[in-house]
């Protein structure tokens, strides 16, 4: 499986023989083991898609949401750590803010994507910290730039993308992403794509129950990232399952 | 009587001035006058340009103690650049007007010096923003300052007009500097003007045989 660091693999702060530094490989173990989280970009806004796996029974509905608000115009779904990814999104928050309190207008997405994935970086440097075992997509929508979509993970690189997915099923749910023409879809559109995406790759052996947490920013919330409407998303997991369905039944005819 | 004769030896140089900025479809029209005193009495520069550009389409006019004027738009520039490299794109008028404003409130005890910040931008096109003493901003279609605005409020009051030509903003403007400068005895000299549009930034500069004449005595 993945080779052992064998005393290179102590401190984030030793590379190893081939150039590896292990900590911060083993930071994006920690992402591979948690559940998937999904963002897509579309021409007049973004969606995210989480699957959000129940532990307990007991747990309340909607707790321990893993997407989050950073400013009015920027969302956040993690992958990895909650409290790790609870800590970046206090330090994106506070980015967003001293930006604005600064120069007097919306944080630019690109600009605050490098501010946080500086701040992870950091943290790959030295001994005496651990890297952040989470990797998180940011999504932005505004009139004059558009729809804007980067991913952040543990090494402290951040890109672009029209589509991603992180997580255990990321691979998945990529080959998933890359069928879609997402640069000519709406997000009213979108929405029910990624609720089916998370649907498909959600794993109904291994992890049971699970909740869907679905948001959205763009022109159809004039620019607000919000959860996505009660009602729409009812439509969207009822487009999703019954996709499931009928992908089941054309199966069982092949047979 | 001889007492008063040497007060200005010891004054802080001001810049008593006049300044006006206006905006038109397209672009902004900015002007100053030229003069520099100590004390109201003497002066120090007759020649000195209140017209400072901060960024490639974005100006600013000084106000107030020169010193003080000089030191935070400098800070400004550097600022306003190194923003504007982070972004990777020319800096808005209002991160200008922002930055202008963090120094003014955030010092404000130290500092006794008033701006007006105009140009460019591609998201909102023109403007032009009053950045007062005290750190107070404020964005309107025009906006004069310094001492020799109190000559002309009533002018401007009764001259604006929305929808003005580019032209007729210099004239607005070059009326109004000329007219402070009559009655205000620490504005005077030249008019500097500058013109910010899409394409970039022009300046000019009316020497005083060749400004209007509005009354002889």
């Amino acid at each position: 499986m993945s080779s052992i660091g064998t005393g290179y693999d102590l401190s984030a702060s030793t590379f190893s023989p081939d150039g590896r530094v292990f900590q911060v490989e083993y930071a994006m173990k920690a992402v591979e083991n948690s559940s998937t989280a999904i963002g897509i970009r579309c021409k007049d806004g973004v969606v995210f898609g989480v699957e959000k796996l129940v532990l307990s029974k007991l747990y309340e509905e909607g707790s321990n949401k893993r997407i989050f608000n950073i400013d009015r115009h920027v969302g956040m779904a993690m992958a990895g750590l909650l409290a790790d990814a609870r800590s970046l999104a206090e330090v994106a928050r506070e980015e967003a803010s001293n930006f604005r309190s600064n120069y007097g207008h919306d944080i630019p997405l690109k600009h605050l994507s490098d501010r946080v994935a500086m701040y992870v970086h950091a943290y790959t440097l030295y001994s005496a910290v651990r890297p952040f075992g989470c990797s998180f997509i940011l999504g932005s929508y505004d009139e004059d730039d558009g729809a804007q979509l980067y991913m952040v993970d543990p090494s402290g690189i951040s890109y672009g993308y029209w589509g991603t997915a992180i997580g255990k099923a990321k691979q998945a749910a990529k080959t998933e992403i890359e069928k879609l023409q997402m640069k000519d879809m709406t997000c009213r559109e979108l929405v029910k794509e990624v609720a089916k995406i998370i649907y498909i790759v959600h794993d109904e052996v291994k992890d049971k129950a699970f909740e869907l947490e679905l948001s959205w920013v763009g022109e159809v919330t004039k620019g607000r990232h919000v959860l996505v409407p009660k009602d729409i998303k009812e439509e969207a997991e009822k487009y999703a399952k019954d996709s499931l369905e009928e992908e089941d039944d054309s199966d069982e005819d092949n047979m | 009587m001889s007492s008063n004769n040497n007060e200005w030896r010891s004054a802080a140089v001001s810049t008593g001035t006049t300044i006006i900025a206006v905006r038109y479809d397209g672009g902004v029209v900015i002007g100053s006058d030229s003069r520099a005193s100590m004390g109201g009495e003497y002066v120090s520069s007759r020649v000195i340009n209140k017209v400072v550009q901060v960024h490639d389409k974005i100006f600013c006019c000084m106000s107030g103690s020169l010193a003080d004027a000089q030191a935070v738009t400098n800070a400004v520039i550097h600022k306003l650049n190194f923003h504007s490299m982070q972004m990777g794109e020319p800096p808005l008028v209002q991160s200008a007007a922002s930055i202008m404003r963090e120094f003014c409130y955030n010092h404000r005890d130290e500092l006794s010096a008033g701006f007006i910040v105009a140009g460019w931008d591609r998201k909102k096109g023109a403007q032009v923003f009053d950045v007062s003493m005290g750190g107070m901003v404020v964005e309107q279609e025009f906006t004069i300052g310094g001492s020799g605005s109190t000559y002309i409020y009533g002018y401007v009051d009764a001259k604006f007009k929305p929808g003005m030509t580019r032209q007729q903003c210099v004239t607005f403007t070059t009326n109004a500097i000329t007219l402070a400068m009559d009655r205000d005895n620490v504005s005077g000299g030249v008019v500097h003007l500058a013109v910010v549009t899409e394409s970039g930034a022009e300046r000019q500069l009316i020497p005083g045989n060749k400004l209007p004449v509005f009354q002889r005595i």
